[in-house]
C-alpha cells in the first residue's frame, strides 16, 4: 500500500546524479531498462568507493591504527544504515554477503542442514529465481525433504485458495520472493509469513526485487530471513545483506570459517565470534559495504514511498502503452498495485534475442532470455521473454522509445521492412 | 542501422520466416539435440546418411532469427555432401562468424552461408549461428545432446 504522503520526485533533476545516463549507445541516448538485472549508481555511491580507497583504505577490526579504525567505523555504520533501511531491530542481525544468492545459500547450509529433517517439506513458489530454488532442491535432496509449490494463477499472482493444504504442519520452511523478477508480481509477504508461522515454519523472503523498490519492513512482515543485493539498489556489485532474527543466527553454525569469525583459536579447536562476525569469515568487502551504505542514504533521501509511487506510475503508463501493440503478450498482473516495475513480454514471430539486438541498436537496454527462471518460462509456454524493468530515473519518454522500438522490430522481422 | 542490416540480411530474415527442411524426419540415421544455455534456444537435427553421404537433413527448432536461419542455410549447404565435406564446412563457417569474411576461397565455397558474416559484430550472437552446426557435429559423432557452452 502506498502511503498518502508519497510525493512526486523530480526525475529530471535526479537523473543528473547518475553519470552513466549521459551515455550514448550506438549513436542514441542510453535508455536503460534493465534495472531488475542491475541498477545504475549515483555519483555519491561511486564517490564513496573512491573516498575509501583514496583516504582510509585499511583492513577492518583488530587494527589499532587510525585508518583501520576509520574503515571499521565506516563499514559498521553502513551496516547500521542497511539495518535501519529494512527496520531490522539491531545491526548485528544484518550479515554482509556477496549478493542475495549468497544469503540464500547461507540459510540453506547453516540453517537448513541443522533444521531440515527427512520427511519435512519446503514450500516455495513457481516464480522463484534460480537462487531461491536450486539451494532448496539441493538441501531437500541431501536431507530427504521435499519441495512443494504454491500454484500460480493465470494472472501471474499466487493462487492462495488452497494455501492451508500446502502450508501444513509438515512445512519446515517457506521460501518465497517478495517481488518476481520475471512477472513483476508482488507477493503478500506478511500474509504468507503469518500462515507459515501459524504452523511453526520458518520464513525466508527473497528481497532482491523488493528492497530496492518499495518500503520493506522486516518487523512488519515478521519474516525470519530476508536476503537482498546491493547492486540492484544503486550500490556496488559484490555486496549484499542477509537479515535474520537473532535467535536463529545464534543457533546456526557458520557457513564459512577462518579469520575474522573466531573468538579464540587453539591448534585443536576454535570458538565463534559474536554476531554478526560469526558469519563473515575472511577480510570482508569493505569498500562495497560502504558503497551500499551510500546507496541506502541516497534512497532514503528520496523516500521509498516516493520511489515506489514513481515506479507504479511508470509501470502503469508502460502497461497502458503496451496495449497498443496487440501482437505482444504481456505477462504478470495488470493491477499496478500488485506489481513492481517489471514488464515481461513476448511475441510469437520475433524472438526476444532478435528484439534485444534490435533495441540495442537504438540505445535501449532490455534483458532477454529466461531471467534465471527456467521452470517459470516453461510454465508460461515460452522459451524466453524480453523484459523491461524500471527504476526511479526512468521516464515516460523512455517508455515511448521502448514501445516505438518494439513496433519497429515487429515491422522489421515481420515483413522485412525497417 | 548499418550493423543491424548486415546482421539481418534479407536472406536471413527470409530463411527465418520460411525455414527450409524444417520438419521432423521419420527414420533418421542419426539425430542430435542442441541447446544454447545462454538464451534457451533448442534444435533437434535429423540426418539420413547413405554410406558417408548426407542424403537428407532436417531440423525442428525454437530460437531466434539467427539460429533458425543459420540452421535452414546449413541444411541446404550440407545436403548431398560427404560427412568430411560437412565437417570441413563447419570449420570454415566457424571461422567466418568469428573472424568475418576474408573475401577468399573459403567464402566462395560457403555459398549462401556468407550472409551470416555480420554475426561477427555481435559477439553474443555467434553461438546462435553455430548452434545447428554443433548439433550436426553431435549427430555425426554420436552425441545425443550438445551444448554451445
Amino acid at each position: 500500500m502506498i502511503s498518502k504522503t508519497a510525493k512526486a520526485l523530480d526525475v529530471q533533476a535526479l537523473r543528473a546524479d547518475f553519470p552513466i545516463l549521459e551515455r550514448v549507445v550506438n549513436g542514441k541516448p542510453l535508455v536503460y531498462l534493465d534495472n531488475a538485472a542491475t541498477t545504475q549508481k549515483p555519483r555519491s555511491v561511486i564517490q564513496s568507493l573512491v573516498d575509501y580507497y583514496e583516504n582510509y583504505n585499511a583492513n577492518v577490526h583488530r587494527g589499532v591504527h587510525t585508518l583501520s579504525m576509520e574503515a571499521t567505523d565506516m563499514t559498521e555504520a553502513a551496516r547500521k544504515r542497511v539495518a535501519d533501511f529494512i527496520n531490522a531491530p539491531e545491526p548485528e542481525t544484518v550479515i554482509w554477503t556477496r549478493n542475495a544468492t549468497e544469503g540464500m545459500n547461507i540459510v540453506a547450509h547453516s540453517w537448513g542442514r541443522g533444521n531440515i529433517e527427512p520427511g519435512d517439506e519446503i514450500v516455495t513458489t513457481p516464480m522463484e529465481h534460480h537462487s531461491n530454488l536450486v539451494p532448496w532442491q539441493e538441501i531437500a535432496s541431501e536431507r530427504g525433504a521435499s519441495l512443494r509449490f504454491i500454484p500460480l494463477s493465470d494472472d501471474g499472482t499466487l493462487d492462495l485458495s488452497d494455501l492451508d493444504a500446502i502450508i501444513t504442519e509438515r512445512t519446515k520452511l517457506l521460501a518465497f520472493t517478495h517481488a518476481s523478477n520475471s512477472l513483476g508480481t508482488i507477493n503478500p509477504a506478511k500474509l504468507l509469513t503469518e500462515k507459515a508461522h501459524a504452523v511453526g515454519a520458518t520464513v525466508l523472503v527473497d528481497g532482491a526485487q523488493s528492497v530496492p523498490h518499495m518500503p520493506v519492513d522486516v518487523e512488519d512482515i515478521g519474516c525470519d530471513f530476508l536476503s537482498f543485493s546491493g547492486h540492484k539498489m544503486m550500490g556496488p556489485t559484490g555486496i549484499g545483506a542477509l537479515y535474520a532474527k537473532r535467535e536463529l543466527l545464534e543457533g546456526m553454525e557458520p557457513f564459512l570459517t577462518g579469520g575474522e569469525m573466531v573468538l579464540q583459536v587453539s591448534y585443536e579447536k576454535a570458538s565463534w565470534a559474536d554476531l554478526p562476525w560469526k558469519f563473515e569469515a575472511g577480510t570482508p568487502n569493505i569498500a562495497d559495504s560502504i558503497g551500499m551504505g551510500a546507496a541506502v542514504d541516497y534512497l532514503s533521501a528520496l523516500g521509498m514511498e516516493n520511489v515506489r509511487e514513481h515506479e507504479k506510475r511508470i509501470t502503469e503508463y508502460a502497461l497502458e502503452r503496451f496495449k497498443e501493440i496487440e501482437e505482444v503478450d504481456v505477462f504478470g498482473p495488470e493491477d499496478p498495485e500488485l506489481r513492481g516495475g517489471v514488464v515481461s513480454f513476448h511475441n510469437e514471430d520475433v524472438h526476444p534475442h532478435d528484439l534485444g539486438t534490435f533495441l540495442d541498436q537504438q540505445g535501449i537496454a532490455v534483458r532477454t532470455g529466461h531471467h534465471c527462471t527456467m521452470p517459470l518460462m516453461s510454465k508460461l509456454g515460452v522459451v524466453a521473454t524480453a523484459r523491461a524493468s524500471f527504476y526511479v530515473y526512468n521516464t515516460e519518454q523512455e517508455i515511448d522509445a521502448l514501445v516505438d522500438g518494439i513496433k519497429g522490430a515487429l515491422r522489421y522481422f515481420g515483413n522485412g521492412l525497417a | 542501422m548499418d550493423e543491424l542490416e548486415e546482421l539481418y540480411q534479407e536472406i536471413v530474415l527470409e530463411h527465418n520466416r520460411k525455414p527450409r527442411n524444417f520438419r521432423k524426419m521419420d527414420d533418421p540415421t542419426c539425430t542430435s539435440h542442441g541447446f544454447n544455455p545462454f538464451c534457451g534456444d533448442t534444435i533437434t537435427l535429423y540426418m539420413t546418411l547413405d554410406e558417408d553421404v548426407v542424403t537428407d537433413v532436417s531440423f525442428e527448432a525454437a530460437g531466434c532469427a539467427i539460429s533458425k536461419a543459420s540452421a535452414s542455410l546449413m541444411t541446404q549447404a550440407v545436403k548431398g555432401r560427404t560427412v568430411d565435406e560437412a565437417q570441413a564446412t563447419f570449420g570454415k563457417f566457424h571461422n567466418l562468424v568469428t573472424n568475418g569474411a576474408n573475401g577468399g576461397e573459403d567464402d566462395e565455397s560457403l555459398g549462401d552461408l556468407v550472409v551470416l558474416a555480420g554475426v561477427r559484430s555481435f559477439p553474443t550472437r555467434i553461438k546462435c549461428a553455430t548452434l545447428s552446426w554443433h548439433a550436426l557435429r553431435g549427430a555425426l559423432e554420436g552425441e545425443e545432446t550438445v551444448s554451445t557452452e
